[in-house]
């Protein structure tokens, strides 16, 4: 894991002086509301419906258990006892007073972690695969790439006041576990000639207008990846839109523009920006990687499984992965048990899962995207004993990729832009398909909610994608088939008319139904989405 | 150096498209939606290029400033507008070296802002070392 130096300490000490300057002079009335807001989102806080709300980065998503009890510590003295993690790998909490602020950011700094540009419209916390240095099929970690463009994009002079926010996804192998090609810049660490470097695929996203990103660059090397990154982003603080804050994301110009015409200007300006020296030597990505070089693993540890107890091998089939290591297996951590809510966890548990990192995982945890966390070393002759804790804390539902696994956003419980809930269809959606068997039968199926256009919830890459919306005064929920957000990236198709909150349980269940009756045999429900079209679909929610 | 400018007395900026147009004027101001590089050709006869922020969230003239610098630009770069004491550390590092408030500053502010980042983690258009080659040497 990544260990601050002198200067990244003192880099995030400077922030904590400079937001608490910047709360004193709010609070004693200096800057108004306006001016004051882009300070404090360049810092994670909003103003929801009810309080602040903070959002701690979580780089990577990478934790150590001394960071993930400061998450547990913050939740228990500021906050109501838990956090919510979220689909950009980070934690918010909901209950926050601004004058706790500063404080707690010293908490943060205290272990090496901070709020920095998790909102506003500056290059947020840089996102990549929750199984990076453990997953079986990576070319190799792309953390340390990740690490150096999160030192390059923070405080970054020139792009703090993008035309909107900015987000980037970093990822090493083909699976594409990070919704890569959803990102304003998705890079693909890939292999020519026995060298790494990265693809970039920029002009992704959600939101209202969802936009697969266009491959710009299949091979950028190491040596010149911040000075494209520069480019990419000097074209779009340029000539991106600042009339319309829905047209403003980098995904609107590159479509305007087109892919090409975006990839020449890119090109013009990299050979300019490369001229500059802003590339860091080889020696600093070396610095970086090796603080990223994998846990002492034994390979020789046993590689069989006691699958005896009949509910552990049931959590081992569902929500174990293969490591790279035999004899180690990758832990995810469902935090979506029937009936909760999706992505959040008590103290306790975050308490729980520290433990659990620093006894059997090399002291490393993982926030993933789909808002669950994975403890990715762990001796698979462990397993049963992690089970057991997990269990024992209601931290071991069976449920990973199946359709009670669903990303949720916090919808218009909390968020003061949601037109509609999104947890209490989460929830019961999880309520109708709570016997696992039958969401074992129904197979890998991502089931995401949104509850406004603004798609935080990724709908548009669901599976089956939900998106809450305000008609007339009441809530309304469209739903979509057919999205996905990994390596066979698409966007999901709209149904029809749309459904109140039990309406929409009702047809997914004639969607899940109609699945179960089309399918061949190894079909996953996308797969079979995709080979009969909607109209089967259509035919079986609406008549 | 960093000042409070009071224009009384020197010559006024012209717009982009009059210094285009005339050859005598040695001030110029730039509107976000102008693309610096247009000055580039005639940077040795400028002695101000003033950049114009009207709302302080346009973060189009960060961008006009480093160009310029890049450029070879060694002239006053002033930034003027909806200068904010929160947004002047940024702008020095693009390569401000004035500033015009439409509201004046209160200077301890500005003195503890410019003051603030003991070190940066890449490069601008400032000339500081970033944190990498710090510690590279």
């Amino acid at each position: 894991m990544y260990k601050y130096d002198e200067y990244d300490h003192a880099m995030v000490d400077a922030r904590v002086a400079e937001f608490s300057d910047q709360v004193r002079r709010r609070l004693a009335g200096e800057i108004t509301e306006d001016q004051f807001k882009p300070l404090r989102l360049m810092n994670g806080l909003y103003l929801q419906l009810h309080a602040y709300m903070l959002r701690v980065a979580v780089p990577y998503g990478t934790l150590d258990s001394r960071q993930m009890r400061m998450l547990a510590h913050i939740a228990r003295k500021y906050d109501r006892d838990y956090g919510h993690f979220t689909t950009r790998q980070n934690i918010q909490y909901n209950w926050i007073k601004l004058e706790d602020a500063p404080a707690i950011l010293e908490d943060l700094a205290s272990v090496e972690m901070h709020a920095i540009q998790t909102s506003g419209n500056c290059i947020r916390n840089i996102s990549s695969d929750q199984w990076a240095g453990a997953a079986a099929d990576e070319i190799t970690d792309p953390r340390p790439w990740a690490e150096l463009l999160r030192q390059w994009s923070s405080f970054h002079p020139e792009f703090s006041y993008l035309p909107r926010k900015f987000k980037i996804a970093v990822i090493a192998a083909n699976e594409d576990r990070a919704a890569m090609r959803l990102h304003d810049i998705g890079i693909q660490i890939v292999e020519k000639d026995g060298q790494h470097g990265a693809a970039f695929y920029v002009g992704g996203g959600m939101g209202r207008t969802p936009m697969i990103a266009p491959l710009i660059k299949d091979f950028v090397p190491l040596d010149d990846m911040l000075s494209y990154a520069e480019a990419c982003l000097r074209v779009y603080n340029r000539y991106g839109r600042r009339d319309n804050i829905y047209k403003a994301r980098i995904k609107i110009l590159i479509h305007e523009l087109g892919a090409d015409e975006y990839r020449r200007q890119v090109e013009e300006e990299f050979k300019h920006v490369k001229s500059l020296g802003i590339d860091p030597p080889k020696a600093e990505f070396d610095r970086i990687a090796a603080q990223f070089a994998p846990p002492p693993l034994d390979a020789s540890a046993p590689d069989e499984i006691d699958r005896s107890d009949p509910d552990f091998a049931v959590w081992v089939d569902q929500n174990v992965a293969k490591h790279k290591v035999s004899g180690h297996a990758i832990v995810n951590i469902s935090l979506k048990p029937v009936g909760g809510i999706p992505g959040d966890a008590s103290s306790a548990q975050i308490d729980l899962m520290a433990d659990l990192a620093e006894k059997y995982s090399h002291d490393e945890l993982r926030v993933t995207h789909a808002q669950n966390i994975v403890l990715p070393h762990v001796r698979k002759a462990d397993l049963y004993a992690v089970w057991q804790a997990l269990d024992a804390a209601g931290l071991a539902t069976p449920n990973l990729d199946l359709i009670s696994d669903i990303i949720a956003c916090p919808g218009l419980d909390y968020c003061s832009l949601a037109n509609a809930r999104s947890i209490p269809v989460a929830q019961k959606i999880a309520q109708r398909f709570a016997d696992p068997a039958r969401q074992r039968d129904l197979g890998e199926l991502k089931l995401k909610i949104s509850g406004c256009i603004n798609a935080c919830g990724h709908h548009h890459a669901g599976h089956i994608g939900i998106l809450g919306v305000d008609r007339k005064g009441t809530e309304n929920y469209q739903l979509s088939l057919g999205g996905s957000g990994a390596e066979d990236v698409s966007l999901g198709t709209i149904t029809g008319p749309g459904f109140d909150e039990d309406g929409v349980v009702d047809a997914i269940e004639r969607v899940t139904d109609k699945y179960l009756a089309e399918r061949n045999e190894g079909e996953r429900f996308v797969d079979t989405f995709r080979r009969v079209g909607m109209a089967p679909f259509k035919e079986a929610i609406y008549g | 150096m960093v000042e409070h400018i009071h224009s009384d007395g020197e010559e006024p900026a012209v717009t982009l498209d009059a210094f285009l147009s005339q050859s005598n004027a040695t001030a110029v101001r730039l509107e976000p939606d102008e693309d610096a590089r247009a000055l580039i050709p005639h940077l040795d006869r400028l002695a101000l290029i003033e950049v114009a922020f009207p709302k302080f969230r346009d973060g189009r003239g960060y961008s006009s400033a480093r160009i310029l610098r890049e450029a070879g630009y060694a002239g006053e770069l002033r930034a003027r507008g909806d200068v904010l004491v929160d947004q002047i550390a940024y702008m020095k590092r693009c390569g401000f070296d004035t500033f015009a408030p439409e509201k004046e500053l209160n200077a301890a502010d500005v003195e503890a802002a410019l003051a603030r980042w003991p070190e940066h983690y890449q490069g601008a258009a400032d000339g500081a070392k970033p944190i990498w080659k710090l510690r590279h040497g």
